[in-house]
């Protein structure tokens, strides 16, 4: 697949835009490169280590740290079921074994529809509302197997709106035209702090 | 290492196990407790890049006053009244505690792991670590070796997670393509997919891994650790000079590895240095001498190939019919000795150890000098009039780079076209080849400039201009040979102008190869005799020292060449030079091998030019001979022999002595110390030098002697008086039967003899003639640039199996302007006509280069670009058609 479309491209440059390095705008492109492709090409990484300057290998390295990176294709929608204690407690495991059983995959693997991948997580922070699940990060809560049925069945149909293909964070894209900018100045071009002569002789 | 000097003055007092230490202000810790004896274990700080933390065995108790805490000492510097603990109960739990998490994954490699004898993280565990270990799960598991170079191999069970070889990468050489990837338990070394860690450094990681994760493909289980004898020495692959230590086993060299001398290349090796190890033993070595009996070389007696070469070299018609080239591969002792023998012996000044691609011997040698760390100074200015850094000198490359990223050193680039070091600079200009002596004469030039000059635009050169004026103390110029398609005269022009306009600059003049300079610094050249002195100057000195000295001015390369082209010279001698393959213009250098009438060649491998030669002596090559070299600033330092030399091959200096003997003069050397001796007490710049000098300094001595200069005189004259009292007594001694004692009257005899000692000559000092003025610009024409490439088809990298395949080859890199202009596509196939032949061959478009130029790379496979120079041009004009 494929490095950044024209588009991306011109989003990209307004991204980096926004911070004094082009190297600080590294994670929102990777967001960016997941939004094109539902995951991160090795031709995309490629392209944002050009855009912003620096080794594809920084990028894998910055990219590898973040679970949510992923660098393998992923289906549409990557569904992350809780069996940390609290949802465990609750029923997790056995949602778990539910969802295994209906759309036929272990966790890490893709429906061969390349609708849903699986994944067994650790807690994702809303522990009162156990069992829970996400897709593509947005949450449910409570879910039942029931439920569970009815929100394939939806997905399936495409009924859901509301989520999105794996890789786009927000439907509402940010636009911030220069003017309105914070300012991005890059820090050897601010004026030094009056401090900072002062702790680099050690006396403060 | 922290070197044990006296406490500066200002230093910060310390406790450290109960005894005081006086720390530089802002010394770490960990540097200060091994300066004053006492050794913290480490794996991830390396007193060579910044420290990170990261391993934690170097964690003491350190009281500042709030109690006893554990800090890693790599971490923290030394602050007045700091109390520190390096054997506490605590700080030794903390080394057992972190060194069993350590070896929790660690695979039980030792036995067959390259590293093992010499691992610190072996070593350490025995010293600090727990001795045993409890923990008995599966350990992780990981496919080993992979390739992340096509020179360095990973284990990455193995790594400690130091972060040295990415430090390493991205700090020191600027090339981040390996970096920690994933996170926690998985989290490993490694490139990204399909983009290896081809950098030019990548075997220092090799080095300084603390465990056996990254291997040399080269070594890997070649050798062990206890088996290794090891002896330092200086890389001769190129003129840095870089410190090395050679180790070899069962008499076969096994590797090399960098050695931190401070001056030079503080332990770092390029791989073309430290790889081309795998040369010294290469297949092709020769061993015997081989005469020429027709069509083909063969197999001789050293007997009679020596008596083949003197009766040719007597027989000459006249000195002026005798050429000497090269002298780069040799060592001082083998030049001095050569240039003993052409100019004391044969009478001739027609020597030269360049191949007509440096600069003139009285440009490199006259000029104001200015060191490695000179040049790096923090703060300074440095205009850089020199080739790719990176690509012919690649541990100055990452001295210039520390400087300017570190050390806030500007450095002002003009180049023919972009380099490694363009991206560091504060300003780049690429000005049309030949034009460059024009465009310096305006940036150093008292008023702005009003115009545009060899193509770079006046408002550039103006702020160039001021960058330069606002430069802090003397200006330092790197200065060389950046192309081989112009004649040197414009930037020895530029240097002239430089020099004209601001006295107190300084220069560092880049020759290539190896020992060049030390070969200019012993006479190897025209005009010049050993000791940095002119023929005219040292003529008298000489005369009274050798038996004689050239009458006049002899010819260069070039010159020669074209005497032999024309029938003028009947003996040519090339020591270890190839000019087939490495003299610019390869016409007349194919027309001087035919013309010559009997050519005699010295190497260790055969080349093309040698294959053309009438007799061949074998010679030892690197590792295989001891003696001194001297690098881009003059400073001399010791190679040794590890090995002995294959077959019969011999020393350099040893074929001189045998020749000049044959010809009737005896040198009396029997080793290269005998030869340092005499360079030490007769070469002017040299005065003082010796063996005991030299063992006193590892980090070498730059020349002259900073003794003062009336004190080397009289030392020297008092030397030359002894051994002449020495040698009239003998005689008187001989005549009288019986012991003389009374020494002023032997002494007034000397005298009566006619000795006169002399003052030491002054050296040499820079002169320069008008350039050739350059052909005005034609607007279908193109200006050639032949730059270099650090790995090429010379003989050594091309012996090293590792380091053959990365010659990249060539094409016709022409400015993306000027390939729309001339409607050719991009990597489409181009012919390339100049006034002397013509090439076809593919062209790639590169905005580093300037328009109307157009760049190849010398000495590659497939393109012989020295096919379109002709020397006498002060620049190749060049025609490019599609093909
Ligand atoms: S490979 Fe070696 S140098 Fe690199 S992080 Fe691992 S242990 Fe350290
Ligand atoms: S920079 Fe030159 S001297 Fe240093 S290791 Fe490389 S080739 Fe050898
Ligand atoms: S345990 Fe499942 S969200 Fe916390
Ligand atoms: S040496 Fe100090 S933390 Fe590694």
């Amino acid at each position: 697949m494929a490095r950044l479309t024209a588009e991306n491209v011109e989003l990209a440059t307004e991204i980096i835009g926004r911070y004094p390095r082009p190297k600080s705008a590294l994670i929102p492109l990777l967001h960016l490169a997941q939004e094109q492709d539902g995951h991160l090409t090795d031709d995309a990484m490629t392209h944002i280590a050009d855009l912003v300057d620096v080794t594809p290998a920084e990028v894998l390295g910055t990219a590898s740290f973040y679970e949510m990176f992923k660098m393998e294709p992923v289906g549409r929608y990557m569904v992350n079921i809780c069996t940390n204690i609290s949802c465990q407690l609750m029923g997790g495991e056995e949602l778990l074994e539910h969802a295994e059983s209906t759309l036929g995959i272990r966790p890490g693997q893709t429906t061969a529809d390349g609708l849903f991948t699986i994944e067994d997580v650790e807690c994702i922070a809303a522990c009162t509302e156990a069992p829970c699940l996400q897709v593509n990060y947005r949450y449910f809560h409570k879910i039942t197997n029931g439920e569970f049925d009815q929100l394939v069945s939806e997905l399936r149909s495409g009924a859901r709106s509301d989520i999105p293909a794996h890789g786009t964070l927000a439907q509402v894209r940010q636009h911030i035209p220069a003017d309105r900018q914070a300012g991005s100045v890059v820090p050897e071009n601010t004026e030094v702090p009056v401090w900072l002569p002062v702790s680099e002789d050690g006396n403060a | 290492m922290p070197e044990s000097e006296a406490p500066p003055i200002d230093g910060v007092s310390v406790e450290i196990n109960g005894h005081e230490v006086i720390a530089r202000k802002g010394e770490l810790l960990i540097d200060a407790a091994e300066r004053a004896g006492t050794y913290i274990p480490r794996f991830c700080y390396h007193e060579r890049m910044k420290p990170v933390g990261m391993c934690r065995m170097c964690l003491v108790e350190v009281d500042t006053g709030r109690g006893p805490a554990l800090q890693p000492s790599c971490m923290i510097e030394c602050t007045p009244g700091m109390k520190v603990d390096t054997e506490s109960e605590i700080t030794k739990k903390a080394q057992d505690g972190v060194l069993e998490f350590l070896l929790v994954n660690h695979p039980l490699d030792c036995p067959v792991c390259d590293k093992g004898g010499e691992c610190p993280l072996q070593d350490q565990t025995m010293a600090f670590g727990p001795g045993e270990s409890r923990f008995v799960e599966e350990k992780r598991h990981k496919e080993k070796p992979i390739p992340i170079s096509d020179l360095v191999l990973l284990d990455r069970e193995r790594c400690i997670l130091c972060d040295r070889c990415t430090r390493f990468a991205k700090e020191v050489a600027g090339d981040p393509l390996i970096h920690f990837i994933n996170r926690g338990n998985n989290t490993e070394i490694n490139t990204f997919p399909d983009e290896p860690f081809s950098s030019y450094f990548s075997g220092n990681t090799v080095q300084i891994c603390p465990v056996g994760a990254l291997t040399a493909s080269s070594y890997r289980f070649k050798a062990r650790p206890w088996d290794l004898d090891t002896t330092e020495s200086t890389c001769q692959m190129c003129s840095v000079g870089c410190r090395i230590s050679i180790d070899s086993s069962r008499d076969e060299v096994q590797r090399f590895a960098g050695v931190d001398i401070d001056p030079v290349n503080w332990g770092w090796l390029c791989d073309k240095g430290r790889f081309s190890s795998e040369a010294v033993n290469a297949d092709g070595r020769l061993s015997e001498p081989l005469l020429r009996e027709g069509d083909s070389l063969v197999p001789a007696r050293w007997s009679d190939a020596l008596r083949r070469a003197s009766d040719a070299l007597a027989k000459a018609s006249s000195p002026q019919a005798i050429g000497i080239i090269g002298g780069a591969r040799l060592t001082n002792e083998d030049n001095y000795a050569w240039a003993k023998l052409a100019k004391g012996v044969l009478g001739t000044d027609n020597v030269d150890a360049q191949l007509g691609d440096g600069l003139p011997a009285e440009v490199v040698l006259g000029l104001p000098a200015a060191t490695i760390d000179d040049v790096c100074a923090p703060g300074g200015t440095v205009l850089l009039l020199a080739p790719d850094v990176k690509e012919e000198l690649p541990v100055l490359f990452l001295r210039l780079r520390h400087a300017a990223v570190n050390d806030r050193v500007t450095l002002i680039e003009i180049s023919p076209r972009t380099t490694g070091i363009t991206s560091l600079a504060k300003a780049s200009v690429q000005p049309r080849p030949g034009e460059v002596g024009e465009l310096v004469r305006a940036l150093v030039a008292g008023s702005n400039a009003d115009r545009d000059i060899a193509g770079i635009a006046v408002d550039e050169i103006n702020s160039i201009r001021s960058l330069l004026s606002a430069a802090n103390g003397p200006l330092k110029v790197v200065l060389g040979r950046s192309s081989v398609a112009e004649s040197a005269d414009a930037v020895v022009d530029a240097a002239a102008a430089v020099i004209e306009a601001r006295p107190d600059t300084r220069f560092l003049p880049v020759l290539r190869r190896a020992n060049v300079r030390g070969a200019l610094d012993m006479g190897m050249a025209p005009g010049v005799l050993p000791g940095r002195v002119a023929l005219d100057d040292g003529r008298d000195w000489y005369e009274s020292r050798w038996t004689k000295v050239p009458a006049t001015r002899g010819l260069d390369t070039e010159g020669i060449l074209r005497a032999a082209a024309d029938g003028r010279i009947d003996v040519l001698v090339l020591l270890g030079a190839d000019p087939l393959s490495d003299f610019p213009d390869q016409d007349l250098a194919a027309r001087a091998l035919t013309g010559a009438r009997t050519v005699i060649s010295i190497d260790t491998i055969l080349n093309a030019s040698s294959r053309r030669a009438d007799v061949v002596l074998a010679a030892a090559g690197f590792a295989e001979k001891a003696g001194t070299t001297t690098n881009i600033e003059g400073r001399v330092n010791t190679v040794s022999q590890r090995v002995t030399p294959p077959g019969t091959a011999r020393p350099d200096w040893m074929l001189a002595t045998e020749i000049a003997s044959r010809l009737g003069t005896e040198f009396g050397f029997s080793s290269p110390q005998d030869i340092l001796d005499e360079i030490g007490s007769i070469a002017p710049a040299h005065l003082g030098l010796s063996i005991e000098v030299l063992a006193t300094s590892p980090d070498g001595i730059v020349l002259p002697l900073d003794l003062p200069v009336d004190e080397i005189a009289e030392e020297a004259i008092d030397a030359a008086i002894e051994e002449i009292v020495d040698e009239v007594v003998a005689e008187i001694e001989a005549e009288i039967e019986e012991p003389v004692d009374d020494f002023i009257d032997v002494l007034a005899m000397a005298d009566d003899d006619g000795f006169v000692p002399g003052s030491t000559p002054r050296l040499v000092s820079f002169v320069s003639d008008a350039p050739l003025p350059v052909p005005p610009l034609d607007s279908y024409a193109f200006r050639l640039i032949a730059t270099r490439k650090l790995y090429d088809q010379g003989t050594i990298v091309q012996s090293a199996a590792s380091l053959a395949p990365l010659a990249p080859g060539t094409s016709l890199l022409v400015n993306p302007w000027d390939l729309d202009r001339l409607g050719v596509a991009e990597s489409g196939r181009v012919t390339v006509r100049s006034s002397r032949a013509s090439l076809t061959l593919s062209v790639t478009s590169d905005p580093g280069v300037p328009r109307g130029a157009a760049a190849l790379v010398v000495s590659q496979a497939d393109v012989r670009v020295g096919e379109l120079i002709d020397v006498g041009d002060p620049v190749t004009e060049i025609r490019i058609e599609t093909a």
